[in-house]
């Protein structure tokens, strides 16, 4: 264990261990306070972040934070480190790097930046951005491009695409169906629409899927469908034969907190063998969806590494994302406001874990989107959640969460709604998934200017979805 | 409002409860729409914040005797950022060890109006349940979280303890109450050893009546089996 120190100010800061230097250099969150491994105070973490700014970026492959032995997730970012990737970076420290990624951002350099990702591990990736200020983080999260594809194609420049997401109390079928309908009047859905099912039964799970495949089939919508059971049902769903097109998991970043959700990397081959073997993709073949978040852990009290230290919430989310890329998702999320104000506290913290979750993921080489929400014990509005939408736009985010007027119904959340997108798309000249684009246009959704218009109820395009929505 | 027939939107709102067919005010929602959603967050909002008053708690329950503690949570602040303190008493806690079969913990948790509301009305069916059992002084916690039942629990030598707690607020229910059971209460259970009955809130959740009922099985439940939590969940033949 190498204990590293610094002087700032006549003070002699002292950290004792890898991970107590990035828990100390991480932004204040609520969560680490809690965890007890935040820094004591503004300057402490300054000085943490001069001591990693000087830490050569190849010290995250020789040492852990979580131990190599006993940790899965770190022998799956380890084993599968690609060398020849990390070379262009291998001789720097995380300050130069940081300075790099911003270099390469501002000269429009992506490809430089997306070769990099199967060379860079989860810790390199938390420590720089523990570096940045959140406009950092947005200049090189949009030039971090990730493209992936099954019926729509997501992650294109100039686009950006939402998970409809329909849930009800009871799973009611009409009560599901006149949420995407909704939905879909508005353009949303073009990443995925993806239910929450109230119960996680197979029959359940089956009856959603069959429920989803017949809207998209009806009306010949490029999306996809997703039912978020646990992966376990989902692969009772696959052997019963039901249409799914992704299998989703909660992934978080260690074995332990992974353990708690029920999942482990063999299940979740198996289950991506499933849906592959399906072939229901038409413009690729991506049949993953993960969705994770700070303080997953921390919740599970899964969120120690070595010598049983804690390992701040920022960092283990990065490492979730070395999880979720080994399977190749369609599409990731973190649900960035949802675990409440004891991981994140407030707008400030929300804001900030939103713009590090997107960079991080993008730079590990993943699609990633964000569920931009709140609940109504933390310090958190609408307006923090428009703010943290807007950036996360121009950052060129894969997708958001959207659901009907902000409110779901059934996980008792707020989230963007509908009209929200819409929003962000007309401020930022974003434009939905090309395929769903088309499909906007064929149902005569899409105006002149490519906004989405508002349809008069009579309609013909009205009146053949409303249709669906009638017993 | 137009009614069905009227209106074809009414078809998708008929259908659900989910804020659909709101209508559009450019790519916005239109500012009736936007009141509405407003209203519905600041009543949640103000649920978690307003303080917790001891006196309406108190004349909802004329002649019982209650005792007030605090958690070690120092405010609400502090209270939703270290759920952990507020599962501890404050510091110099003196609590009567009374040998009693039952405590009862009426705790703010994250909805004080709730217990305002409904902690009267289900404090008095459930000890009307409760015949056979000794009941030791009611305990009203101040910043609490359903853990902190474990210490007042074990402070009072019971053999069992139900936190009547304020549930997070949710945009259509601001009052929810919840009921959590724990046998042998001391600090250290785990959420798998207690059982919950939540949504307690007549008229719109569940009646006072029908939730004292479900705790007093609960509870016989778990005097024969000498334990609380999944492993009761699983043997308890539970009414409704």
């Amino acid at each position: 264990m190498t204990v590293r120190r610094t002087t700032l100010g006549g003070h002699t800061y002292e950290f004792a261990s890898l991970s107590d230097l990035l828990a100390r250099a991480t932004p204040h969150r609520s969560g680490d306070v809690l965890a007890g491994c935040a820094a004591a105070s503004a300057a402490e973490r300054v000085a943490a972040q001069t001591v990693l700014a000087d830490l050569p970026l190849a010290t995250f492959l020789e040492e852990q934070v979580v131990g190599y032995d006993e940790d899965d997730v770190t022998r799956l970012i380890l084993d599968t480190h690609d060398a020849t990737a990390f070379a262009p970076v291998a001789s720097l420290t995380v300050g130069e790097f940081r300075d790099r990624l911003l270099a390469w951002a501002a000269a429009g350099d992506e490809p430089a930046i997306a070769a990099l990702a199967p060379g860079l591990t989860p810790e390199m990736v938390a420590a720089t951005s523990k570096l940045m200020r959140n406009a950092d983080l947005v200049a090189v999260g949009r030039r971090a491009r990730v493209v992936t594809g099954f019926r729509s194609t997501l992650g294109l420049p100039g686009r950006l695409a939402s998970r409809l997401q329909p849930n009800h109390p009871t799973d009611d079928p009409l009560g599901v169906t006149a949420s995407i309908l909704d939905g879909l009047l508005h353009g949303s859905g073009d990443a995925v629409i993806g239910i929450n099912p109230a119960t996680d039964s197979p029959a359940q799970t089956v009856a959603l899927l069959e429920l989803v495949d017949a809207v998209i089939a009806r009306y010949g919508i490029p999306t996809q469908s997703c039912v978020l059971a646990h992966v376990t049902t989902t692969l009772r769903a696959l052997e019963q034969g039901a249409p799914v097109d992704l299998v989703f998991q909660s992934v978080a970043g260690t074995q332990g907190a992974n353990r708690g959700f029920g999942v482990t990397l063999d299940l979740l081959a198996e289950a991506r063998a499933g849906a592959l073997a399906l072939g229901r993709g038409t413009v690729g073949r991506d049949v993953m969806y993960f969705e994770t978040g700070q303080g997953s852990a921390l919740s599970a009290d899964a969120h120690r590494g070595i010598d049983g230290r804690p390992v701040d919430q920022q960092t283990l989310e990065a490492r979730a994302y070395g999880v979720a890329r080994h399977f190749r998702p369609l599409l990731v999320n973190t649900v960035v406001g949802f675990i409440g104000p004891e991981y994140l506290y407030d707008g400030k913290q929300v804001l900030r874990a939103g713009l590090e979750d997107h960079f991080c993921g993008k730079l590990l080489g993943l699609p990633m989107g964000v569920d931009v929400c709140y609940t109504n014990h933390a310090e958190v509005d609408p307006d923090d959640t428009d703010a943290l939408m807007l950036l996360l736009g121009a950052a060129g985010c894969s997708f958001v969460i959207a659901v009907p007027g902000s409110d779901d119904v059934m996980l008792h959340y707020q989230s963007l709604s509908f009209s929200d997108v819409l929003t962000a798309r007309q401020v930022l000249g974003l434009r939905p998934a090309p395929e769903f684009e088309e499909w906007l246009a064929r149902m005569d959704l899409l105006a002149e200017d490519g906004r989405v218009r508002e349809l008069a109820p009579d309609a013909p395009a009205a009146k053949a979805l409303l249709a669906a929505a009638r017993p | 409002m137009s009614v069905v027939g009227d209106d074809p939107w009414a078809v998708l709102r008929g259908a659900t409860r989910a804020r659909v067919a709101l209508g559009r005010a450019g790519d916005a929602l239109p500012t009736s729409r936007e009141l509405e959603f407003r209203r519905a967050h600041a009543v949640a909002r103000d649920a978690v914040h307003a303080p917790l008053q001891p006196e309406v708690v108190r004349a909802a329950l004329p002649g019982s005797e209650v005792l007030e503690v605090r958690s070690a949570a120092a405010g609400r602040a502090e209270y939703l950022q270290r759920p952990d303190l507020g599962r501890q008493l404050a510091e110099g806690t003196d609590l009567p060890a009374t040998g009693a079969d039952l405590g009862i913990v009426i705790a703010d948790g994250l909805s004080p109006r709730a217990v305002h509301e409904h902690a009267g009305g289900l404090v008095t069916a459930l000890l009307a349940r409760l015949p056979g059992w000794s009941v030791a002084p009611l305990v009203l916690a101040h910043q609490g979280r359903v853990g902190l039942g474990d210490a007042v629990g074990a402070a009072l030598g019971v053999r069992a303890v139900v936190v009547l707690i304020g549930e997070r607020p949710g945009l259509s229910s601001a009052d929810s109450l919840g009921a959590y059971l724990t046998w042998d209460p001391r600090p250290g259970r785990v959420d798998s050893e207690r059982n919950c009955v939540s949504n307690v809130r007549p008229p719109h959740g569940l009646g006072y009546d029908q939730a004292a009922g479900t705790i007093a099985a609960l509870l016989a439940g778990a005097c024969e089996l000498g334990a609380s939590g999944v492993a009761l969940k699983d043997e308890a033949a539970l009414p409704g």
